[in-house]
């Protein structure tokens, strides 16, 4: 067969495109991909937000941090330089350092409950190279394990320490194991989810849920409504380090 | 062409054929029994209609597809339910879903999985179910 330059340019022209179209085929394909839905209770919000109320957290108490540590399988290393937490206590200075002065004497001895603040701008996001870490539409600071490479560059950049990094396989430190959720593994960054799988369920975080004097509260920040927005209003309202920028969901009435 | 030392040449790269294909000549002839995942559990004896969530074929070739959709659309976009093809709705959970009817997982997965030679690392997170830890 003879075939001039023209008709070869021709002929070679249709086979490029014909093979380069044929990835088309596959996201055509994908209208037929099997449907999700969203959980029938879940609950929703624009942004998900919490408030402390430290007038009502009593002294001592630890039932917030044992709930949360039981429901999402979170190990006690014992150890303070390897320890796992999601939630714990700190002294106002902890919580709001600069803040403080030499005669904040009624505050000193009062606890404050500190956890991922599920910031608005969360640096932790940003630093993150796999995108494990991630925020999702309704302001929760989400982590996909399995995505997590360990490098810790989100507990560099998180400026309140509310991450936590598995130096150890962490099921030989759990004294009971919740068959509900799973564990993590050596060499992942954990930390608080706002109890996303239990919103996803249509039940409150299980802090809330916990605390028995009413400290905690859990809600939609952007509803004018809510009970979050109220208590806003009910004292003076504190942010953990705010001049930083992240935008913390977490707010503390002093 | 002329080689020398040829004698010693080639029966050393014989050898070495020999060597490398060790693997496939020791195991020609054996007759490895294709694995047979067990199906045996107290859910699944109760149950009719012995169907999993989508058909069978699809299962056995689109499982790890299925889970990693499942997993995606789970943590990252926040869904909860899958429909599958004939319109009915499950929990997108595979320690909720899955393990409920495959408790059994080291006859269930580990059998194809030994035979494959894959090592998922579901279990290093996700819980089996007890009657499985050793």
């Amino acid at each position: 067969m003879k075939m001039n330059r023209r008709d070869f340019l021709r002929t070679a022209g249709v086979w490029v495109l014909g093979v380069g179209l044929l990835p088309l085929t596959d996201v055509l394909a994908q209208g037929a991909r099997p449907q999700v839905l969203p959980g029938r209770e879940a609950l929703s919000a624009a942004r998900w937000a919490m408030v402390f109320d430290s007038r009502r957290c009593r002294e001592g108490c630890q039932d917030c941090i044992l709930a949360c540590h039981r429901v999402h399988n979170v190990p006690d290393i014992g150890d303070v330089e390897e320890e796992v937490k999601w939630i714990w206590t700190t002294s106002y200075e902890g919580a709001f350092p600069g803040r403080q002065h030499d005669y904040i004497d009624g505050l000193r001895s009062k606890p404050f409950v500190v956890l991922c603040n599920h910031c608005a701008n969360p640096s932790c996001v940003r630093v993150c190279p796999t995108r494990a870490t991630f925020k999702r539409s309704d302001g929760i600071v989400m982590m996909d394990y399995h995505r997590c490479i360990g490098c810790r560059y989100c507990m560099a950049a998180c400026p309140y320490g509310a991450r936590s990094f598995n130096f150890r396989d962490p099921r030989p430190y759990l004294d009971e194991v919740n068959p509900d959720y799973p564990t993590r593994e050596k060499g992942v960054v954990e930390k608080c989810n706002f109890c996303a799988e239990r919103l996803a369920a249509g039940i409150p975080p299980a802090c809330v849920e916990a605390c028995r004097d009413g400290a905690l509260a859990f809600g939609d920040i952007e509803d004018p409504g809510s009970e979050v927005r109220k208590l806003l209003n009910s004292g003076h309202v504190l942010r953990r380090k705010p001049e930083l920028g992240t935008g913390p969901q977490v707010y503390y009435i002093v | 062409m002329r080689i020398y030392n040829a004698p010693s040449i080639i029966a050393g790269l014989l050898v070495l054929i020999g060597l490398l294909t060790f693997p496939f000549w020791y195991n020609a002839g054996d007759v490895v029994a294709a694995p047979e995942p067990s199906l045996d559990t107290p859910v699944l004896q109760g149950l009719q209609d012995k169907q999993c969530i989508e058909p069978t074929p699809y299962m056995r070739s689109k499982h790890m597809e299925l889970l990693r959709h499942w997993r995606d659309e789970v943590v990252r976009k926040g869904k909860a339910i899958y429909v599958a093809s004939d319109g009915r709705e499950y929990e997108m959970s595979l320690q909720g879903t899955c393990l409920d009817c495959h408790s059994n997982t080291d006859q269930f997965c580990g059998r194809c999985h030994d035979y494959a030679g894959v090592e998922p690392g579901c279990w290093t997170c996700h819980l089996q179910p007890e009657e499985n830890v050793p």
